[in-house]
Parts: C-alpha cells; sequence; structure tokens
C-alpha cells in the first residue's frame, strides 16, 4: 500500500527570513537562509518571508518550504558551501499535485512518436542490461530560481536562493535509447513526459520537449541514479531526464514517456509557459518553437553564489573576510570569477577542482580588512563564452535567469 | 501524465498534505469562494504571493486557474475571488 507522504510533523515553527536573529540552535544556518536581502540581493515579498518555514518532507532534511502542494521546497544557503549537493538537501520542485509513489518492479519507459523507427517499453532491468552506463555531474537549476529578488515582484513560485543543485547522475544515454527506437529523418523534437498528474482531468499534463539534434547529443541522460544513490522520490524516482546546462524544467522527473515527433510540441507547458522575450539573453535559440512573440527558455546563464557571508556580518580588523562560493553556466565552463570591494577594481579568486564543465565550480578569496566600517563584497563569474553576469535585472516577466551581481556589506570593527 | 496503464502501475498519492492546513486564509467577505483554490494547490500559494499583486493581478491570476488549469470555478466568482485577494494578499 501507498503509504502517506506527509504524515510525519517535523516542522520547524520558525518562518526562515527576516527572524534570522532568532535563537534556533542547530537550524539556525538553515533558518538564515531565507533572506535574500542578506545575500546582498533583493529582497523577497513580505508574504513569502512570513509564509516560508523549514520542513522536513520525508528523506529530506529541512527544506526552506514554499509550498507544501504540489510540493516546492528549496536548499538552505549551508548545503552550498560544498560543490555537491547532498540528495537529502537537493530542492524539491513539482507543477501538479498527483504524484505517484511509483514502483520501480511496475515502472516502465515508453520510446515512440510519429518519427520513431520502432516503438519500445523498457524495465528498468532493459535499460540497465542493454544500454552503457554514462555518468555526468551537473547542475540542476529551476528556471525561476531568484524569481523572488525580481523588482518588481512577478507572480510564481517565489523562489530565493536555493532552487538548484549539483549531482553526479548516473544512467544511460538518451541517444542510445532513442538511436534504439530508430530516428527518423523528419524528427524535429523529442516530447517527455512524467508519471505526475494534475488534480483535474482538465489541467494539462506536464510535457516538455527538446529539439532533436539536443535530444540526440552526448550529454544528456536517462538517470537512475544521483550521488552513487538510487534518485530520491522528490527528485524523480525511478528514472529522470538530465539535460546537462538546460534549465530543470527539460529534467523530466519520473520519466515515463518519450516520442520522437516531427510538430513542435505546443500544449501549454511549451508554447505559453517557461518562456522569455525574443533575444534577451544570450542563449541558443530553440528554433521549432519560434512561432509566437516570445522563445522557450534553453540553457541557464552564468552566475554564482557567495555561500560565506551575510550583510551585516561583523569582521575584527586585521582578520581576512573569506569569500567563499560557487559559480556555474550551461557548460562552456567557468573561466573566472572575480571579487571587488567597490564595484570598479577587480580580484582574481581562486577556482576549486574542475568537476566538469556542467558542474558547479568552487571559489575562493581572502580580503583584507583596514578601516573600521562598512565594507560591500561583490562576486561576478565569467564563463568560458565571455559571458558575465549582469549589474541590473534583466527584467522579464515571468522571471527567470536572475543573475545580478550579489553585493554583501559586511562591517569591520 | 494519466492513463490506464499507469493507474495499474502507480499508486497515486493522496493530495491533501496535512501540513497545508496550518495555513488558514485571513477572514473576509469571498473568503469561502476563495477556498475553491484548494481543489488544486495549497493555500500557501497565495500568501507566498502577496502583496504585490494589483486587481488586475489577481483577475488574471484566477483567470488562469479557470482557463488554462480547468479550475471548476463559476465565471460570476471571479471578481469576489479576486477582490477577496486583493483586500487581504494583494497590492495596498
Amino acid at each position: 500500500m501507498y503509504t502517506p507522504v506527509y504524515g510525519r510533523r517535523k516542522i520547524l515553527k520558525a518562518a526562515v527570513g527576516a527572524l534570522g536573529t532568532f535563537a534556533l540552535g542547530d537550524a539556525l544556518a538553515a533558518v538564515k537562509g531565507g533572506s535574500t536581502a542578506e545575500l546582498g540581493l533583493a529582497e523577497l515579498p513580505d508574504g513569502t518571508l512570513a509564509e516560508q518555514l523549514l520542513y522536513a518532507l520525508p528523506g529530506k532534511v529541512p527544506l526552506i518550504k514554499k509550498t507544501y502542494r504540489p510540493p516546492n521546497f528549496e536548499t538552505p544557503l549551508e548545503y552550498f558551501r560544498s560543490p555537491i549537493t547532498r540528495n537529502d538537501a537537493f530542492f524539491v520542485r513539482w507543477h501538479l499535485s498527483a504524484i505517484p509513489q511509483v514502483s520501480v518492479k511496475e515502472w516502465r519507459l515508453h520510446v515512440g512518436g510519429d518519427s520513431a523507427g520502432r516503438e519500445l517499453n523498457l524495465t528498468m532491468a532493459d535499460l540497465r542490461k542493454e544500454f552503457k552506463p554514462a555518468e555526468i555531474t551537473a547542475v540542476c537549476q529551476c528556471s525561476g530560481n531568484r524569481r523572488g529578488l525580481f523588482q518588481p515582484h512577478v507572480a510564481g513560485v517565489e523562489w530565493g536562493v536555493g532552487a538548484m543543485g549539483n549531482a553526479v547522475w548516473r544512467g544511460v544515454r538518451l541517444k542510445d535509447v532513442l538511436a534504439k527506437a530508430g530516428v527518423k529523418s523528419g524528427a524535429i523534437e523529442l516530447t517527455m513526459n512524467g508519471a505526475e498528474s494534475g488534480a483535474l482531468d482538465k489541467t494539462p499534463d506536464f510535457v516538455k520537449s527538446l529539439p532533436i539534434e539536443v535530444a540526440m547529443s552526448n550529454d544528456l541522460l536517462i538517470a537512475f541514479e544521483m550521488n552513487g544513490k538510487p534518485l530520491p522520490h522528490w527528485n524523480g524516482f525511478p528514472a529522470r531526464l538530465i539535460v546537462p546546462g538546460w534549465t530543470g524544467t527539460y529534467w523530466t522527473k519520473q520519466l515515463v514517456d518519450l516520442r520522437i515527433v516531427s510538430q513542435p510540441e505546443k500544449n501549454f507547458w511549451m508554447s505559453t509557459a517557461y518562456r522569455t522575450p525574443r533575444g534577451k539573453f544570450p542563449t541558443p535559440t530553440f528554433k521549432s518553437q519560434l512561432y509566437a512573440p516570445n522563445e522557450p527558455i534553453t540553457m541557464m546563464v552564468v552566475n554564482s553564489l557567495i555561500t560565506s557571508l551575510r550583510t551585516g556580518q561583523q569582521f575584527p580588523r586585521g582578520k581576512a573576510i573569506p569569500v567563499r562560493g560557487l559559480a556555474w553556466d550551461r557548460g562552456t565552463g567557468i573561466a573566472s570569477v572575480e571579487v571587488s570591494t567597490d564595484g570598479s577594481h577587480w580580484r582574481a579568486a581562486k577556482l576549486g577542482k574542475d568537476l566538469g564543465r556542467y558542474s558547479f565550480r568552487e571559489f575562493s578569496l581572502d580580503i583584507p580588512t583596514r578601516e573600521p566600517g562598512s565594507m560591500v563584497i561583490m562576486a561576478r563569474a565569467m564563463s568560458n563564452a565571455g559571458e558575465k553576469q549582469v549589474n541590473e535585472l534583466i527584467f522579464n516577466p515571468a522571471g527567470y535567469h536572475h543573475n545580478v551581481i550579489q553585493r554583501i556589506y559586511v562591517e569591520v570593527v | 501524465m494519466r492513463t490506464a496503464i499507469l493507474a495499474a502501475m502507480m499508486m497515486v498519492a493522496g493530495t491533501a498534505m496535512a501540513q497545508e492546513d496550518k495555513f488558514v486564509l485571513q477572514d473576509g467577505p469571498g473568503r469561502d469562494k476563495a477556498m475553491q483554490c484548494t481543489a488544486c494547490h495549497s493555500l500557501d500559494y497565495i500568501a507566498m504571493n502577496s502583496r504585490f499583486l494589483d486587481k488586475a493581478g489577481w483577475t488574471a491570476e484566477t483567470n488562469k486557474m479557470i482557463n488554462v488549469f480547468g479550475a471548476p470555478i463559476a465565471k460570476e466568482d471571479v471578481d469576489a475571488i479576486a477582490t477577496y485577494l486583493t483586500e487581504h494578499y494583494g497590492k495596498k
């Protein structure tokens, strides 16, 4: 029988965010992770700050609850002090509220579509037996990560900085599975569907699509392991799509259906949602989806997160300020992260071990303190494509691609 | 995805989360009509999206739920819901 997943009561009765000064023992660091103003960015909406709290879903550590149903939970800042995000701290994002508990024994992956050579119905044993294993380290980031920091605020899930994570994904190559089905010459997109559905029959199913040439490229996986363990239920057990460099909306969870098709997929989630004004961002264009004034979001923009500092933090004069954090982009790799205390002079931080071009990359730099007083700390990442984080928000109505440089004010005393 | 095959191979999770009942919408005219939102999602979505939408914004959100997501809300309830949401969770 299905075990109710919402039954356990592990609530920490502390609003996250503005209440960061509360003494909450072990929960203190996590609680502080909710205010984005402390991270030198614009603050979340008042209602978000008042309502969000720490809550542990079954199998997860307490995460920042945005909404219960569908479940949307954000990873607190403390878990980004390592380049690999723990499975039990990895963010949770669902669009539809009927989320099944999938039995791996009963699970099947159907592959078909009008441009497939033949249909496949694969069991997990088939996947593991018939295809070569493959592994990749890649950042999964929600398209709307940092949406809550938009000024003016825009409607949606009001994420702070933690709707992202980096993991070692293991499974089989998507292209091998598609090749087994056969890709006909007229194929233009691959559609992906997961097992979840809306509470109502009328709610559009969460179907996404990718350009067929992207689907057939080397780096995409059908993953069933994350950091050496089975995928957590909340992150798409038993199998999910890994689309390195692309925003999370394409990383279909509980993957059950793939279709190789000759026409663009035009359901609500492709034609209306997850779109940005055309030409606004330096990301690849999804050519078969250009039938409207806007275009689908595709790959991530370059970004970074300082994980060691908060506005208001005090440092004794003469002691260095440790600037530590993570940087990532769409897979060109991080060329540099620079740190500044005035916005005009920038010093190169030391980059950590290269875990792969799609991975988080750690950076660190110790900044000397001089005079007592307030001091601004900024960090900006640059990708190997030459793209840099922006000084001012590139506004778009759905709240995507926030990569504004942080401005954290610390006190030298 | 919702098919007979899926129904056979998976147990669908219950949709209500006990914890979500801890969030209660503010009292006021129209609250009963706004409670219809729980058919598809927890009500914390409303507080999370406050206070920055004006009446036009909340009207657009309510209409989106009906027209895009198929919420079984009567058209004549839209104004009462948007008025309630604007008063209690809207931009002042």
